[in-house]
């Protein structure tokens, strides 16, 4: 389970960008975190990854976050970036893919029959050896979900997987990451895309939480997300 | 300015050449890494005059040229401005000591020439040894090579981070220009009234960019070690490979094969 009780943060002083903000998510969960630009979505993955240092408590399956459990709690969760670009540091996918389990301990071997699965269980076998800069930006995504899904993690975070993606990529990040296991923690104004791929959403604004609760009730309340700079989700607009 | 794209797409054929089979490429990294240093050091330890016992020290870099499959020319073209900039040094040399060294018929040749020419081939034959290092093994192996003989884990991640954060720079750059370009057309370059700002901005964006990278790395378990890098197996060949290129080097410091060359055609 992850847990934020009371965190706040800010970059600057005197302009907090998160107060008071406590939540919980169990193994499993699917949760959308929705806002418009600049909530803090991003500011609060990296606070769940020990990026940023925030006050109140983050604990991660009962570790607290500090610079001892540190690498055990980033073992656990795996965060897909904004921007692939800087998340693919590595020339070519296959060097990129094995690049974590490696470091975490496997070996060579292991660690490429651990990508040659996850390549394959996305469809991107083809792309193994690609180098990086080559590859568009569906592609570079598909190749950055494989990364962080070759480490195994407990908790996949991802920061607008959609963003910057044509229909049809879109629609293929939609369906993999619908049809992964597992706890999912999605950033996004996508709202289509929170609709088919959370049960839970959580609305920031302002800093602080505005709703927490069931997709199916957040989503739908055309007043509390128009007050947030959104609209209804396409799917439910037509009704 | 084509010319950002073009360093920037050079800078990402280096990951690609470094990743191409050659028996060079096969060397460990480890026994590249030393046949490099000692081969710099062998070569500048020459003296300022010796120009005919250094020149043979060509045939380190023309011999793994050849082996790897690598061309002179490529090289040449990605180190331009290097180059340039290593042949400046010795420029003002011929100026300052005109002291006649030698006379080739009607030619005589000043010592300050002569000590011109010795710099300028030490820098292009270093350039050259580093260059073949660089373009036949990967960043992080050469990385992880340095760890391997205890180089200090922060000089080594910094060296990582400079590598991986110039070509993050140039890629700024090369947004930064397109974007810049396009809002001002039919100007040649970066008006100067706009270098202060297009710097800091520069140094900003990059700077994100490059915390983002530093961070995916750490996020994914990088804590200065490299055992994803690609080490090649140590064997025979690598021991072979660095006795071999030793010895002639040791060979071609102590005897002076250019007079002695010199000396049977005369
Ligand atoms: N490095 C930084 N330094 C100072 N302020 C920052 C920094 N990064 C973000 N901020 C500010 O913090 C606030 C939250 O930013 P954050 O990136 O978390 O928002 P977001 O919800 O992810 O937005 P978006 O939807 O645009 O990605 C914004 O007001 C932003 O200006
Ligand atoms: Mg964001």
């Amino acid at each position: 389970m992850i847990r934020f009780e009371n965190v706040s943060f800010s970059y600057e002083k005197g302009r907090p960008v998160l107060s008071d903000i406590s939540f919980e998510i169990k193994e499993g969960e699917a949760v959308g975190l929705i806002g418009a630009n600049g909530a803090g979505k991003s500011t609060l993955m990296k606070i769940m990854l020990g990026l940023l240092p925030a006050e109140g408590s983050v604990t991660v399956d009962g570790l607290q976050m500090s610079k001892e459990n540190l690498r055990e709690i980033r073992r656990k969760l795996g965060l897909v970036m904004q921007d692939s670009d800087d998340q693919m540091f590595m020339p070519t996918v296959f060097e990129d893919v094995i690049f974590g389990p490696v470091n975490y301990g496997l070996t060579r071997e292991e660690a490429e029959k651990r990508a040659d699965e996850v390549l394959g269980s996305l469809g991107i076998t083809h792309l193994k050896h690609a180098y990086n800069h080559k590859l568009s930006g569906g592609e570079k995504r598909m190749a950055a979900i494989a990364a962080v899904l070759a480490m195994d993690p407990v908790y996949l975070l991802m920061d607008e997987p959609t963003s910057a993606l044509d229909p049809a990529n879109r629609r293929l990040i939609i369906n993999t990451v619908r049809a992964l296991p597992g706890a999912k923690i999605i950033a996004s104004h996508d709202l289509d895309m929170i609709w088919d791929c959370a049960d839970r959403v959580i609305l920031l604004s302002g800093g602080r939480i505005a709703a927490d609760g069931p997709a199916d009730t957040v989503l739908r309340d055309k007043a509390l997300l128009e007050a947030n700079r959104m609209e209804l989700p396409l799917g439910l607009q037509r009704r | 300015m084509a010319d950002i794209e073009r360093a920037a797409r050079e800078l990402r054929e280096m990951d690609e050449l470094a990743r191409q089979g050659s028996p060079v490429h096969a060397l460990h990294p480890l026994a590249k890494l030393a046949v490099t240093v000692a081969y710099i050091l062998f070569t500048l330890s020459f003296g300022r005059y010796s120009i005919g016992a250094l020149f043979p020290m060509i045939l380190y870099p023309a011999f793994m040229f050849s082996l790897s499959g690598i061309s002179p020319l490529d090289c040449a073209r990605k180190l331009r401005v290097m180059l340039v900039m290593v042949c400046a040094v010795g420029l003002f040399d011929p100026l300052l000591n005109r002291q006649i060294m030698l006379s080739l018929g009607s030619l005589n040749v000043s010592y300050g020439t002569v000590s011109m020419i010795t710099l300028m081939l030490k820098g292009v034959f270093c350039l050259s040894a580093s260059f073949i290092l660089a373009a036949t093994t990967p960043i992080d192996s050469i990385c992880g090579a340095l760890r391997m003989i205890r180089v200090p884990d922060l000089i080594v991640r910094l060296l990582l981070l400079t590598f991986r954060y110039v070509s993050v720079m140039v890629d700024e750059v090369a947004v930064m220009t397109t974007a810049y370009k396009l809002r001002a057309p039919g100007q040649k370059g970066i008006h100067i009234s706009a270098w202060g700002s297009f710097l800091g901005q520069l140094l900003l964006r990059s700077m994100d960019r490059a915390q983002d990278l530093y961070d995916a790395m750490l996020l994914r378990g990088f804590r200065g070690e490299f055992p994803y890098a690609d080490m090649k197996k140590a064997g025979a060949g690598d021991a072979v490979f660095v006795l071999v290129c030793l010895l002639c080097f040791i060979f071609l410091r102590t005897v002076n094969v250019g007079d002695m060359v010199g000396g049977l055609i005369v």
